[in-house]
């Protein structure tokens, strides 16, 4: 039983990052209906940059701000500069881009820091509570940041101006270009604020998974199951959706972990996660692809 | 759908070649046969060099596989290195396991291939565009970990992969191995794109290209859709897979860390690199692999002596460079390009 809360803590651990990445994926699908397979190398080149700014001697809360920011930026230039020319183009092009974004990141991060495996030490102060014994105090604090971050973007779209003109942007583009709003702006600030949130997710996870290029080909991939189990289209979706599959990685592994030593029999352990993933992402997308709480699309014939 | 645009000019350019251009073709393919006497015998070419042209060929087949499926079918694949891992595995695994000659390997491989390729096929055919993407990017990713599971340990020989051995030329003739089995690489090939150039030829090949142009009407003439797009995923996995099953024999060696996200991406590179739409494509595409992976960083040192750049760059770097700059200036790959410049030149 204490192993089970034990698994579920860490996944819902786990889950605070792949919300967070969902919900950066989310961001852009829903004004853009891409899918962005470079966020995951976006996110890796953050946490780097995060190291960097930790090696020249700043302090953590100074770097990620500084970092989120940057990331905003470079997310905005991607955005205007290289994805602007597509807007029309058919989608080989754009995930033929977004494959090459994803090339481009994960090679300069190997040739900027090199491929031996980095340290983040966690921001947290290392202290005892009740239930200490289930979940480490870097557990507790990727889950709050997360919640923080959360709120803050909901506060942001639900009460800000700016909010609503994104939001108006992305659910009609042309009703809202015909009330004045600058729509391309919008889409080039969605992207900005997905690079941010992915860059917080980065720099949360490189404490607990070690920093190196290919750190986030397997969050990527749960992110995106994230956000197929919550729905594509819909951001509150994809954070519950990060949540539920952090937490079902985690039991599906203490299962099968559980199982093997009832029977004896190995099925399926923590070598098997990418492959329950990949699952997940097939059974969603062909079974209920508008998730659990997404829009369901209707095609016009 | 994927390339609507420019396929009007890949699908005329595709018609039958004239005369003077199949003599041509003849010419080339026996040009290439003959290398191992004009270039092994007199020391131009090495053996490493040989084993070198064999990789070229067997990436342009495993291109080919992908084009005929994104390019000609617009069902778009990130994950097209499953496929190729099959084929690697089920030829290893036979030589290995069953002493198997290596020829009798590859029919069994394309059928494998055929048959987990059709099964892929079924989900996808419910999936467009970026989610089909999504969902072989997925397959991509977790290749390696399916690889290494445990119960088929007995057979993968897990983690540390299999070691098989080149075969010798049979009869006693006089070629080295790398030479011999360049050879046979280059007559699969040779076999494989006229295969290809027949079916896409055909009311198949027709259907094919009706279903990415415009699926609906296709339907309405009465196309079974779903019947061509799934078994157009077998013929596509079956063409990667016997590229795959090429490759762990003239490699000798396949571990499932060969066979992670970065070979799909070689493999799509290649594509669209070389043109999407194209079988010459192909085989520009995997020339174009192979030369990045050997020579990157050859060339990557040079430039960053040149330029006096801080850091080394990757062959991934110049990969993607290469797919953004293209998708703006050249989106039908080299051939199209070739192609567009050719009739320009000829003033049509």
């Amino acid at each position: 039983m204490e192993q089970l809360i034990q698994q579920v803590a860490s996944g819902l651990a786990n889950g605070a990052i792949y919300a967070c990445l969902a919900l950066a994926l989310v961001m852009i699908f829903v004004s853009t209906d891409h899918i962005n397979f470079a966020q995951g190398e976006l996110a890796m080149f953050s946490a780097y940059l995060v190291w960097q700014a930790l090696a020249w001697g700043f302090n953590f809360w100074v770097a990620l701000p500084v970092v989120a920011l940057l990331s905003f930026l470079i997310g905005v230039s991607i955005e205007r500069v290289i994805l602007r020319p597509l807007h029309h183009a058919p989608v080989l092009s754009v995930v033929v881009v977004f494959i090459g974004l994803l090339a481009i990141f994960h090679s300069l991060a190997g040739a900027i820091w090199g491929h031996t495996i980095k340290a983040i030490p966690s921001p947290f102060p290392n202290f005892t509570f009740v239930g200490s014994g289930y979940i480490g105090p870097h557990q507790i604090g990727m889950i709050v940041v997360t919640v923080l971050l959360l709120v803050a973007l909901f506060a942001f779209f639900r009460f800000t101006p700016l909010g609503l003109a994104m939001r108006a942007a992305a659910q009609n583009p042309a009703s809202a270009r015909l009330a004045g709003i600058r729509v391309d702006w919008m889409l080039a600030l969605g992207w900005g604020l997905a690079a941010a949130i992915g860059a917080v997710a980065g720099s949360l996870v490189a404490p607990a998974v070690y920093l190196e290029p290919n750190m986030m080909a397997s969050i990527l991939l749960y992110g995106f199951a994230g956000a197929l189990v919550g729905g594509i289209s819909s951001p509150g979706g994809a954070v519950a959706g990060g949540f539920i599959v952090g937490v079902l990685e985690n039991l599906i592994a203490y299962l099968g972990n559980l199982f093997e030593k009832i029977t004896g029999v190995y099925i399926i352990g923590n070598g098997e996660k990418l492959t329950v993933a990949l699952i997940i992402v097939i059974t969603v997308l062909t079974l209920k692809p508008s998730g659990l709480f997404g829009r369901v699309s209707v095609k016009r014939v | 759908m994927a390339t609507t645009t420019a396929n009007g000019i890949a699908d005329r350019e595709r018609s039958r070649p004239a005369l003077g251009r199949r003599y041509w073709l003849l010419g080339a393919v026996v040009l290439l046969a003959l290398l191992p006497l004009l270039g092994g015998k007199t020391g131009l070419i090495s053996n490493y060099g040989f084993l070198q042209l064999s990789l070229m060929i067997v990436y342009a087949i495993a291109v080919l596989g992908l084009i005929l499926l994104t390019g000609f079918n617009g069902q778009i694949s990130l994950g097209h290195g499953a496929f190729f891992a099959v084929g690697a595995y089920a030829a290893a695994v036979l030589i290995d396991q069953a002493n198997w000659p290596y020829w009798a390997t590859l029919p069994v491989a394309a059928m494998l291939c055929f048959v987990v390729g059709y099964l892929f096929g079924l989900p996808a055919l419910r999936l467009e565009g970026h989610y089909l993407a999504l969902a072989t990017f997925a397959l991509a990713v977790a290749v390696p970990q399916i690889l290494k599971y445990r119960h088929f340990e007995w057979f993968t020989n897990g983690v540390q992969g299999i070691n098989i051995f080149k075969p010798d030329p049979p009869f006693g003739v006089p070629l080295s191995a790398d030479q011999w089995m360049y050879l046979v690489v280059l007559a699969v090939a040779v076999l494989m794109f006229w295969i290809a150039r027949n079916l896409l030829d055909s009311r198949t090949g027709r259907a094919l290209r009706a279903i990415r142009d415009h699926t609906m009407a296709a339907s309405t003439m009465g196309i079974n859709v779903a019947h061509y797009k799934t078994v157009v995923f077998g013929i596509s996995a079956l063409y990667t897979g016997v590229a795959g099953a090429l490759h762990a024999i003239i490699f000798e060696f396949v571990a499932p860390d060969s066979f992670r996200f970065e070979l799909s991406i070689a493999i799509l590179v290649g594509a669209v690199v070389g043109g999407i739409a194209s079988l010459p494509g192909a085989v520009i595409g995997g020339v174009f692999v192979q030369v990045i992976e050997k020579y990157a960083d050859a060339l990557t040192k040079k430039l960053t002596a040149a330029v006096n750049l801080p850091l080394d760059l990757e062959p991934w770097t110049i990969y993607g460079i290469a797919l953004i700059l293209l998708m703006y200036t050249m989106p039908m790959g080299i051939a199209g390009g070739l192609a567009l410049l050719w009739r320009r030149l000829r003033g049509s």
